[in-house]
């Protein structure tokens, strides 16, 4: 239990440290790796304890918000993905961001999500969920404006705070919708509380709970950027392309299906079975799913492709959860995190040998010239597509199983995106890895350092491997890593073969987009539709109406008529009196006083 | 001791009158006074903290101090804000004894209103500190200070003669100054007839809502702070201000309970009006003034407690919340306030679209505008967060899912609205005047020096500790 004290206040004491005493000195970014490293120890250590410790956060009376920790197979499980892969990214951040002469506040904002997301995974009650949830927040918005002197970045952060806002509007109304139902913050007593509330109330049992459910998957909706509120996903790859990886692929941006899995498991999945809300969730995630698959075909900027692409498969995992089969969609979280940093953290080394050049249609060739990058960067794809063996293989088959078994539409739409997802990265493949060369960046390419290189390595072999390893993934779906020769089999093979074919033989050899589709290269006019309409009118609008009737009536007729009646006596008064305004106000206070004490008096 | 800790600032002001340096003077009995009200603190339980004498004996009126764990909190935060007020700003030359001597007037009258046991020094240590945030704006304001001050002259001292009738029409029923004799006076068979506390509990409303800028009696609060030299906005919207929701939770709950029930649904209308209409007057602000609504708005939260208190009284969160959100709120305005000044003073400009890339120039102005910027959103870590959360709660306490939603749990949800509001305005000013291409204007200011910066970090190290752990504040009040 102490080490996983130390799992949690490690990297905050390194983040204090970082900020308070090391400044900008050489060492922060190896303290900050050291301590990642040190947590991935620690993480190993602690598989499979189970255990409960915390203590009084603020406590009022009996009322107390705790602090506290809980170990169990799920925490674990997590704890492993979210140092792994921070690990890894800090290491290829230590080469990546050299010579950023931010480097260490870079450093410090890594490892205040360390901590954030720790504090999320290891959580043993809402309060605590929310107050880490914030905190990743806050560490997303600071390290999506790293280089806040590019408007961009500026607007991107304060983008992506503001959606995770708006969700968690949601979040908390349903944290209190939740406590007033089962009586508990914990997460460990709500299922007590929950049934004990439908035994006494079972009419109205599944109505509330279906409420409580959904505002608290705002929250998720915010922070997975599912719809409506994907749209700061895209934008936040303004960061640094490792925080892409860590955080905006394979950690903080899977914390909402982390958090609604945990829901289900503490409250016990059953009571979700048929429930409205989990049609709503599934829905929203198989939308999702679809709708940014075919954003995906359409993206030349090679950070907004993988971005979409983990829009659609944080979809996917949400679906599954609303399915009530959320350790299919935890198992994929686990796969999905190692290929798609994998993935990430490669086209961050494709950014930095193409000096920063992020168009697909201005690289090519690369396969040549960065061969580590390049066979990686094809591993990660090959797990993402799901060929068979690969993880993404076993992942995706299940929750293709699990759609199957509960709904036809969703399983249509499912398998729709499991032929959109090898099109739009074959398309990538094809365009900037392979052919030749279509600008000066691309032509200068050259192989990253071992720093570099090694973490994809390691994320490749994980990628294939990670299927198998169910034992160690922060949930263990029943046939996990299993092959079966069955109709689903062909179906998910026959997806693949026809997307990545029908890309292959579209995109071969071409130097600019044969296909041109406004309405997706527009991001079906949902930004567009923000921009222009939802926050003008609903925001900048309304506040302008209610400023112009605060200053006219509040501030003109009323207390302007007042004043204006109280400064024509003060007028009056001039004459008679010096008309300085301190024995005014002296005189107000004088007089005052005077008034309780004969009111008192008499 | 308590009795000190009210003089102490007074002691000093008459010292600078008669000659002491004023910003010496005022730093070094602020400091004392820090020092003095964290040992009351510490030693909160003992009696001889406490200090009474009889000024008058028909009616008996007491200078008396003595404190609860409510009070004790209010006066922690006054001594904090004051030593931040008087060392941040700068006077204007000449002026220093009006501007430090002010300032610890402003002091002394909150710290004795917080502490003092006796209604007529509640009313007269509260009307003391109003009379130099008169006369601060008047002289040393910004702007149009001459109409600027007379309106809130003219606003507060209204708001303070609704109240003063309240108040005396209470002592007279109690029979007693003595606020806890009163509460026993008037409380349990004793208790006043419905139509008294009605009217009572309305007078009250209006008098402590004026004060505390209760809509629609806000429209003062906005241009006096962008007026008002920065230690007056510190010391005014951190700790005068509170005297409004103190008085509430000291007089008008526990002597007129059935009278605030009767106005319960107004005062939810109007403390939702707070965040929501003032809340998006603050997002259509173009300049850092909008600090000033931003303050107003979230004195509706404290409210919202206060109103969960009223609608249920066997509330045990409510207060505890409520207190906890006055202390983080006071700390917190008085750092943006502070840093709004520096920002003033380095660039010459509050005007949000004339700033743009000042962190490259003053990182160390960013970094703490920042936290302060995020402790008013109620970011968890920074103290504001932990009282919002336990309001939010506290409007749920006792509340029973079968009875579908009280008027007290849609307006809690309501309210929570306005954390994405507050968002919206906070992280765009912040992105305007930090974020971006560093401008001529900015490219070349200097950042906070080692002065500027002793009041910011004090204010911050405290919204660190207290929202970090909020026990250390919330043990005070058991």
């Amino acid at each position: 239990m102490n080490s996983a004290w130390i799992l949690l206040f490690l990297p905050l004491v390194v983040a204090a440290a970082n900020q308070l005493v090391l400044r900008k000195h050489s060492l922060v970014p190896y303290l900050s790796t050291a301590s990642a490293a040190a947590s991935l120890v620690i993480s190993i250590l602690l598989l499979g304890k189970e255990g409960n410790a915390g203590f009084d956060w603020a406590s009022i009376g009996d009322f107390s918000l705790r602090i506290g920790i809980q170990l169990d197979g799920l925490s674990t499980g997590m704890m492993l993905v979210v140092t792994g892969i921070g690990t890894l990214v800090h290491v290829f951040s230590l080469a990546y961001m050299k010579d950023d002469e931010a480097c260490s506040r870079y450093f410090t904002g890594l490892s205040l999500f360390m901590f954030s997301m720790t504090g999320i995974v290891l959580a043993d009650n809402f309060i605590m969920t929310f107050i880490f949830w914030e905190l990743v927040g806050v560490s997303s918005y600071l390290l999506i404006g790293h280089w806040y002197q590019k408007p961009s970045a500026g607007d991107a952060a304060k983008k992506a705070f503001l959606c995770n806002r708006v969700g968690d509007f949601g979040f908390m109304v349903g944290i209190l919708l939740l406590w007033s139902l089962t009586g508990s913050l914990a997460f460990e007593d709500m299922r007590e509380g929950m049934i004990r509330f439908q035994d006494a109330n079972p009419a109205l049992f599944t109505g509330l709970l279906s409420t409580a459910v959904l505002c608290i998957f705002c929250g998720a909706v915010g922070k997975s950027a599912q719809l409506p509120l994907h749209v700061w996903l895209p934008d936040a790859m303004e960061g640094p392309t490792p925080v892409s990886a860590l955080i905006h692929a394979a950690t903080m941006v899977a914390a909402g299906v982390y958090m609604l899995f945990r829901l289900q498991v503490s409250l016990g999945a059953e009571l979700f079975e048929g429930l409205f809300a989990s049609h709503v969730i599934a829905w929203i995630g198989a939308t999702t799913s679809l709708a940014a698959a075919l954003m995906a075909t359409q993206q030349s900027d090679i950070k907004k492709i993988l971005a979409y692409s983990t829009l659609s498969q944080l979809g996917y995992m949400v679906m599954a959860v609303g399915l009530v089969h959320g350790e299919a969609g935890m198992f994929h979280l686990f796969t999905h995190a190692w290929f798609k940093a994998l993935l990430f953290l490669g086209s961050g080394a494709i950014i930095y040998a193409c000096h920063h050049e992020q168009d697909i249609w201005k690289m090519g060739g690369l396969l040549k010239k960065m061969p580590i990058t390049a066979i990686t960067f094809l591993i990660g794809t090959a797990a993402l597509i799901a060929v068979p063996f690969t993880s993404g293989f076993f992942s995706k088959e299940l929750i293709l199983h699990a759609a199957k078994e509960s709904n036809m539409t969703l399983f249509i739409i499912a398998a729709a995106v499991a032929v959109l997802t090898p099109f739009y990265m074959t398309r990538l493949v094809v365009i900037a890895l392979l052919g030749k060369s279509r600008s000066d960046h691309s032509d200068h390419a050259k192989e990253v350092g071992p720093l570099m290189w090694v973490p994809l390595a390691l994320l490749a072999v994980l990628a294939v491997i990670a299927g198998w390893l169910s034992g160690i993934a922060p949930a263990q779906p029943a046939h996990a890593g299993e092959f079966h020769l069955n109709a689903l089999f062909f179906i998910s093979l026959g997806a693949l073969l026809i997307g990545s074919s029908v890309a292959f033989i579209l995109y071969r050899g071409k130097d600019r987009d044969p296909v041109c589709i406004a309405l997706l290269r527009e991001l079906f006019y949902v930004d567009r539709f923000y921009d222009n309409f939802l926050v003008p009118v609903f925001q900048n609008t309304v506040a302008a109406i209610l400023h112009f009737f605060d200053e006219l009536i509040i501030n003109g007729l009323l207390v302007g008529g007042l004043s204006r009646g109280a400064a024509s006596i003060g007028q009056v008064c001039r004459a008679i009196q010096s008309g300085k305004l301190q024995y005014y106000a002296f005189a107000v206070g004088l007089g005052v006083i005077l008034v309780v004490y004969f009111t008192v008096f008499y | 001791m308590l009795a000190l800790i009210v003089f102490l600032p007074l002691i000093a002001f008459i010292a600078i009158l008669l000659g002491a340096p004023a910003r010496k003077t005022a730093i070094y009995s602020a400091g004392a006074n820090l020092v003095l009200g964290i040992y009351a603190a510490v030693m909160r339980d003992c009696s001889c903290l406490d200090f009474s004498v009889q000024v008058l004996s028909k009616p008996e009126i007491n200078l008396a101090f003595s404190t609860d764990g409510m009070s004790m909190v209010l006066v922690l935060l006054s001594v904090i804000v004051t030593l931040a007020a008087v060392l941040s700003g700068k006077a204007p030359a000449g002026r220093e004894t009006l501007y430090y001597g002010s300032s610890l007037l402003i002091s002394a009258g909150a710290l004795g209103a917080f502490a003092t046991t006796d209604l007529f020094f509640f009313y007269a240590f509260h009307e003391l500190a109003l009379i130099p945030t008169f006369l601060m704006i008047g002289i040393l304001g910004r702007g149009e200070r001459k109409a600027i001050a007379w309106k809130i002259t003219i606003y507060l001292g209204l708001g303070s003669i609704i109240l003063l009738v309240g108040l005396v029409w209470l002592a007279n029923l109690a029979g007693t100054m003595h606020i806890p004799s009163m509460v026993e006076n008037l409380s349990g068979e004793n208790a006043l007839d419905s139509g008294t506390q009605k009217s009572i509990a309305a007078l009250l409303i209006v008098g402590f809502g004026t004060l505390v800028s209760l809509f629609p009696f806000h429209s003062w609060a906005a241009p006096a702070y962008a007026s008002a030299p920065a230690p007056v906005a510190m010391l005014h919207a951190g700790v005068l201000k509170k005297f409004g929701l103190y008085g509430l939770l000291r007089i008008a709950v526990p002597m007129v309970p059935e009278g605030m029930q009767v106005w319960l649904t107004p005062v939810l209308v109007l403390l939702l009006a707070n965040i929501l209409w003032v809340g998006y007057v603050t997002v259509s602000q173009r300049r850092l003034d909008l600090l000033g609504n931003s303050s107003v708005m979230h004195m509706g939260y404290i409210f919202l407690a206060i109103a969960a208190l009223v609608a249920f009284p066997e509330n045990t969160l409510a207060k505890p919340a409520a207190i906890l959100l006055m202390f983080a709120h006071g700390i917190s305005i008085a750092l943006l306030f502070g840093l709004a000044d520096s920002i003033e003073r380095k660039t010459g400009t509050l005007d949000l679209e004339e700033l743009g890339g000042l962190a490259k120039a003053a990182p160390k102005l960013a970094f703490l505008f920042g936290i302060a910027g995020m402790a008013s959103i109620g970011l968890p870590g920074l103290a504001n967060f932990a009282g919002e959360v336990l309001v939010f709660l506290s409007a749920f306490q006792g509340y029973d899912p079968t009875q579908g939603l009280g008027s007290v749990q849609i307006a809690c949800i309501i309210s929570i609205w306005g954390v994405v509001i507050s968002a919206v305005y906070m992280l765009r000013a912040y992105r305007n005047i930090f974020q971006g291409p560093a401008i001529p204007r900015t490219e070349s200011a200097e950042d906070l020096t080692f002065m500027d910066r002793i009041p910011a970090v004090l204010l911050t190290v405290v919204l660190f500790a207290v929202g970090l752990y909020p026990n250390l504040l919330l043990n005070l009040l058991r």
